[in-house]
């Protein structure tokens, strides 16, 4: 493991937070505002908890990521591209034809995407096949993957919680993105999930509830993950929707729309802001 | 040639996945609470340490198949064909198909012939959804000796396959001396040209049995089997459309979107030629013995006898 510093980690979650506006505004379209709420989680996984290498990414004992709540990878796609697995040019290209980064994760297409997402409650079922290949195999990579708190109102999150528990897959580790906030309104107005923690609970799980943006509660939560054994983890993590743009923050309506030229502009100044001050405490 | 078996297909699917098993340590199998009705019992029982059953929980099981393949294994994934593509059709579409993953779905209880059950269980869409995904692998062999080596040669390809298994006993018609299953290749069963039968699965043996009864009577039909509908071998049935001027299919199917269609598009593009459906017209199943259903739906050999008659005129 690199072990970034805090102080690190915080620059390259800003500049995946300015990576994902960058990426949307350059498609016309997206989904900023989850991609900003789960960026200092990408962030940390890909630089201080995952066991991956941007030169071997099909490392068959390598750790797998998969974000099942796929339209916020814009975020995912620029830590990765910090991480090395391609330039970050390609962010400027998302969702173009022929580009190497899709609208949803797409396995084929990106080196290092574990696997295809983007319908929800999908991806979820496949980490836990790859949890199950870990334990047919007697290898010890660990599998992660992120939801949305919305997602988690498919019924396949809690066929797949069921089989999780069963097969006692204590190398999965399931993070929910709690932002709150899904197309038509907020979660606990279009479809209550609460309470999460009781309901991963009693489906078998151990659980963690943090602040999703506070990386000392991140690490916490995720070495107390490799100490549970016989069951998976689960990771609730409260965040803001649109975390780091002024004018993204807690607003539905930034679910899955692109910057216009003028907001672009508000929001890269602030991030790029953001950066310098943050490098500065390096 | 061997003594004729009654199997059915399921089982013939079981034996011939434990057989691979033995040799490929990769092959894993989920089931979802129907492990002795689609007969992945058969493996469970031999390899306890390879099997995981689902439960009732479809949409998960091909996702956890698409995770396992995504991490190297070969994994099996067999529920009833309702359940198996239809309940988990868009987990198939964008966990399975999409990324290509090297994922075998079984779909037992197929077609009209799962019986006393009825519509619900009676799946007559299956091949229409799975033909439409986008490198997805659709077989529907006919006996057990064809659905052992398809079986083999399904666990062999590198890719998604849906193979289609039923669940009445049926006797076998293939020798196994000389029969030789070869992936996206139809099998003539018998030659003629007065009109060429295109069959597949469970009623390739109904379509024989017609077509060797009107060889006595003068009509001499060619009998093509297509166990791989997808894809399909277009040159077999090009070559019958223009050596035999017009076609019959035979499936236990929906006429929309089985082997019908699959047929029609071949010939519509290369070969235009009249073609006369022979499966189930759009319409669900009901309840009774499977013979029966089959007699009723007009799925047997006196109907398909009275059909390529009327087809040919004589």
């Amino acid at each position: 493991m690199s072990g970034k510093s805090t102080a690190e980690l915080k620059v390259l979650a800003a500049k995946a937070r300015l990576g994902a506006v960058i990426g949307t505004y350059h498609a016309k379209s997206g989904h900023p505002g989850g991609s900003l709420s789960a960026a200092d989680m990408f962030t940390y996984l890909y630089f201080n908890e995952m066991n991956v290498n941007p030169s071997n990414p099909a490392d068959p004992d390598r750790d797998r990521f998969v974000l099942s709540k796929g339209h916020c990878c814009p975020s995912m796609y620029a830590v990765m591209a910090m991480k090395g697995y391609f330039d970050w040019d390609e962010l400027t290209r998302l969702r173009h034809i022929g580009a190497m980064l899709q609208g949803h994760p797409d396995m084929k297409r990106t080196p290092g995407v574990d696997m295809s997402s983007g319908s929800l409650g999908q991806g979820i079922s496949a980490a836990c096949g790859m949890a199950l290949a870990a334990k047919f195999d007697n290898k010890d990579y660990r599998v992660y993957t992120v939801l949305g708190d919305g997602e988690c109102e498919e019924g396949q999150v809690w066929e797949a919680a069921m089989f999780a528990a069963h097969n006692k897959l204590d190398n999965l580790v399931v993070i929910v993105d709690q932002n709150g906030l899904q197309i038509d309104g907020t979660v606990e107005e279009v479809c209550g999930i609460e309470p999460l923690d009781k309901k991963f609970e009693s489906f078998g799980f151990e659980v963690a509830k943090i602040n999703g943006h506070d990386f000392d509660e991140i690490k916490a939560a995720l070495d107390r993950a490799k100490t549970v054994k016989g069951k998976p983890f689960a990771i609730l993590m409260k965040t803001v929707k649109g975390k780091g743009v002024s004018f993204m923050e807690n607003q539905v309506g930034w679910h899955g729309k692109a910057c216009n030229d003028e907001e672009y502009a508000v929001a890269v100044k602030e991030l790029e802001e953001k950066i310098a001050r943050l490098e500065a405490e390096v | 040639m061997a003594k004729t078996v009654c199997k059915a297909t399921r089982e013939s699917f079981g034996i011939a996945l434990c057989e691979m098993a033995k040799t490929n340590k990769d092959i894993v199998v989920l089931d979802a609470d129907l492990a002795a009705a689609t007969k992945t019992s058969i493996f469970q029982n031999e390899f306890p340490e390879r099997f995981r059953d689902c439960g009732i929980a479809e949409e998960n099981m091909l996702g956890v198949a698409a995770g396992l393949a995504a991490a190297g294994k070969i994994p099996v994934a067999a529920s009833f064909a309702m359940f198996a593509t239809g309940r988990a059709y868009e987990q198939i579409r964008n966990s399975v198909a999409y990324p290509q993953l090297n994922v075998k779905i079984a779909g037992s209880h197929a077609g009209i012939s799962t019986g006393e059950d009825g519509a619900t269980h009676q799946c007559l869409e299956d091949i229409a959804l799975m033909r439409t995904l986008p490198g997805m692998t659709v077989l529907n062999p006919a006996d057990h000796y064809e659905m052992m080596e398809a079986t083999k040669a399904a666990l062999m390809l590198d890719g998604p396959v849906y193979i289609r298994l039923g669940r009445l006993a049926i006797d076998s018609f293939n020798d196994p001396e000389t029969y030789k299953f070869e992936l996206g290749k139809g099998i003539t069963l018998h030659e003629g040209n007065d009109i060429a039968v295109i069959a597949s699965g469970l009623v390739v043996n109904e379509a024989r049995k017609a077509v060797e009864a009107l060889e006595k009577e003068g009509i001499n039909a060619r009998l093509i089997n297509i166990h791989t509908i997808k894809p399909i071998d277009r040159e077999i049935i090009i070559k019958a459309a223009q050596e035999c001027g017009q076609l019959i299919t035979v499936e236990e199917h929906n006429v929309i979107g089985g082997l019908a269609d699959a047929v029609c598009e071949v010939t519509s593009a290369e070969c235009p030629v009249k073609v006369t459906r022979i499966g189930v017209y759009d319409r669900f199943g009901y309840s009774g013995p499977a013979w029966e259903l089959l007699e009723k739906f007009g799925l047997t050999e006196t109907n398909i006898k009275k059909v390529i008659k009327e087809t040919v005129g004589k």
